[in-house]
């Protein structure tokens, strides 16, 4: 027992340690999550099945799908492939530095991008259907480029 | 709304030959706001209490000088003198003022008047002073129910605001925003209208689908706006009168950002089809619908001239948000924004020679006018999030809503009403119970 808490103190110091030293490193680490400034992390994802997240995100005023975006996809696209019975709403989102009425196109056209995408690797577009939030259901409130990069995304769900 | 309109009687005839010393320079801002000693009405003696619902409304001759003097104090053109360095009786200043009296505590006009209160009628009179020159400058009097005493006050303010500067007045009007409440990444939405001054809230909706940017028909009694009714984003047209709600054309997609055309027979809007956002009308008694622009670019935020000849609207056909004019059947489109930073929500002002814009620069939001050409660019107000300007019946105020930063719990957020005079002057915050955005302001009530 009193081991088990002198090992507690001993990890709350370790980790004290290795906040102070983060500290100095923490803006390069939140870029890190970044590439220009497209999200990359895995914070906010869900996964519609193991391995399947079910988000992209997109850079500030883009649907231009990256790479890692395409990957997500092509193994969003399998999955529905497999089941086939199942029908799905992309949700299209911007962040909140935009006027309103843009961004519910920009998030449009966003969901749009995904829905082409998936449409490319043999889904059917009537189990696709397509809903633009514009910066109305951000996912993160922060005020800040890494809660703006989460918000800029696509959300895959099942609709059925 | 037609039972509403007032019934005038122009009691005095207009003293329209005497030359007025007193004037409002409204050009150049509020820098010498006008000093104005509104008098509190007297109530005759025989008169019944006001009574709205239950409720007695006490003294209600104070109450609309009240109603005056806010109007007058935001308007940012005058400076309402308190009512205790006024040394004469209501009742016999409105016979005949002191003049003298008057300068002594440095009013240059003075408002008077009268208020008689029968079962079903209220009937008030008043009369403006200009107390340098010693005149009558307006005298009038309405009748109507009594439970309009503050529409009355309203358009008194409204009487007296043309007369001293020249311009129509824009105080007896309402504005209809959405009202938020709850977290912001699940923000609970309402249609909400008030009169001009925050007065008298009303919720049209009931909160249980996302509604967004409702606009007034130039008639008053209709409302365009967004809903996410059954999950499908469509432009809705609400009779605020009936409450009845339909939707707007039968759309296979998102239709948003609406608006009315100056005749108040069409609705403008956006339209989203397969990534592509193109501007469409509906003529509300034919339902033709017709679309106005055909480009793979997003364009939106459309809206006409005060004239209906031509339409503002935004577009990043040029690869970023820009604003665009045309004839409003769609030919011989033109950028007009070439400044640094986006453009977007180019909204045409009343009075048809300006343009009211949000731009955003080096992330700042900028509310801002311009002329239809483009040229004479001028920021109004910055800050780090605003949109959405909505100018004032008169094209003399502006008002928008400005979000704050927050953190990742959603601390610090807010969402707020704020008003700007177009000279750039008398920036204010309009208070609501809850949060609000997107207002729009609607045209005076009686014309």
């Amino acid at each position: 027992m009193s081991l088990a808490i002198n090992l507690k103190k001993f990890l709350v110091i370790i980790f004290a340690g290795v906040a102070l030293t983060a500290c100095a490193t923490q803006v390069k680490k939140q870029t890190g999550m970044m590439q220009g400034d497209v999200y990359t992390g895995t914070e906010t994802v869900e996964y519609l099945a193991t391995g399947v997240k079910d988000r992209v995100f997109f850079a500030t005023n883009k649907s231009v799908l990256t790479t890692a975006s395409r990957d997500t996809l092509r193994k969003q696209a399998a999955y529905m492939r497999k089941q086939g019975d199942l029908t799905f709403s992309i949700e299209g989102h911007a962040d909140e530095r935009g006027t309103r009425e843009y961004n519910l196109a920009l998030g449009e056209r966003r969901a749009n991008a995904v829905k082409d995408y998936l449409m490319t690797y043999g889904i059917s577009g009537n189990r696709l259907s397509v809903i633009s939030y514009g910066k109305e259901r951000p996912v993160n409130s922060g005020s800040d480029p890494l809660a703006w990069s989460q918000n800029r995304r696509s959300v895959t769900v099942k609709a059925n | 709304m037609k039972k509403l309109i007032l019934v005038i009687f122009y009691v005095f005839i207009f003293n329209s030959s005497a030359i007025a010393l007193v004037e409002v320079d409204i050009t150049r801002g509020n820098l010498n706001p006008l000093p104005i000693a509104v008098s509190p009405l007297y109530i005759e003696s025989g008169s019944k209490d006001l009574k709205e619902g239950d409720k007695v409304i006490k003294n209600v001759g104070a109450r609309i000088s009240e109603i005056v003097e806010a109007n007058f104090r935001r308007s940012g053109l005058f400076n309402p003198l308190k009512k205790d360095s006024f040394v004469q009786k209501p009742d016999i200043a409105h016979v005949k003022p002191r003049f003298e009296d008057w300068r002594l505590i440095k009013a240059q006009a003075l408002v008077t008047g009268k208020v008689t209160v029968s079962d079903d009628k209220l009937r008030v009179e008043f009369r403006l002073w200009d107390v340098v020159a010693a005149k009558e400058m307006i005298a009038l009097a309405f009748s109507t129910t009594p439970g309009n005493w503050r529409r009355v006050a309203h358009i008194i303010s409204d009487k007296i605001y043309q007369r001293l500067t020249g311009e129509e007045g824009y105080f007896d009007t309402r504005i209809i925003y959405v009202s938020e409440t709850g977290k912001k990444t699940q923000r609970y939405k309402k249609l909400a209208i008030m009169d001009q001054d925050g007065a008298n809230v009303k919720y049209l909706t009931l909160g249980n689908e996302l509604v967004l940017t409702p606009r007034f028909s130039p008639k008053n009694q209709l409302v365009t706006y967004l809903s996410y009714f059954r999950n499908l984003p469509r432009v809705y047209l609400l009779d605020i009168e009936t409450g009845v709600q339909e939707v707007v054309g039968d759309f296979p997609g998102m239709t948003f950002a609406p608006r009315f055309s100056p005749d108040g027979k069409k609705i403008i809007m956006s339209f989203a089809k397969d990534g592509n956002s193109d501007i469409y009308t509906m003529d509300m008694s034919t339902r033709v619908v017709e679309k106005i622009t055909d480009h793979t670019s997003i364009d939106t935020s459309p809206s006409y001239s005060p004239d209906g000849k031509y339409i503002c609207f935004n577009s990043d056909r040029s690869g970023l948000q820009q604003i665009y004019v045309m004839r409003s059947d769609g030919s011989n489109v033109k950028r007009i924004t070439f400044g640094k930073g986006l453009y977007g929500t180019p909204v045409w002002s009343p009075r048809g020679d300006l343009i009211a814009f949000t731009k955003v620069h080096k992330s700042r939001f900028y509310i801002g006018v311009m002329r239809p050409d483009g040229s004479g660019e001028r920021l109004l107000t910055e800050n780090f999030y605003q949109e959405a300007p909505s100018w004032s019946p008169n094209g003399r105020v502006l008002i928008f809503y400005r979000e704050t930063k927050s953190d990742s719990e959603g601390k610090g957020f807010s969402a707020k009403l704020w008003s700007i005079d177009l000279t750039g002057y008398n920036e204010r915050l309009i208070e609501t119970e809850t949060d609000g955005s997107d207002p729009s302001w609607s045209s005076l009530l009686s014309k």
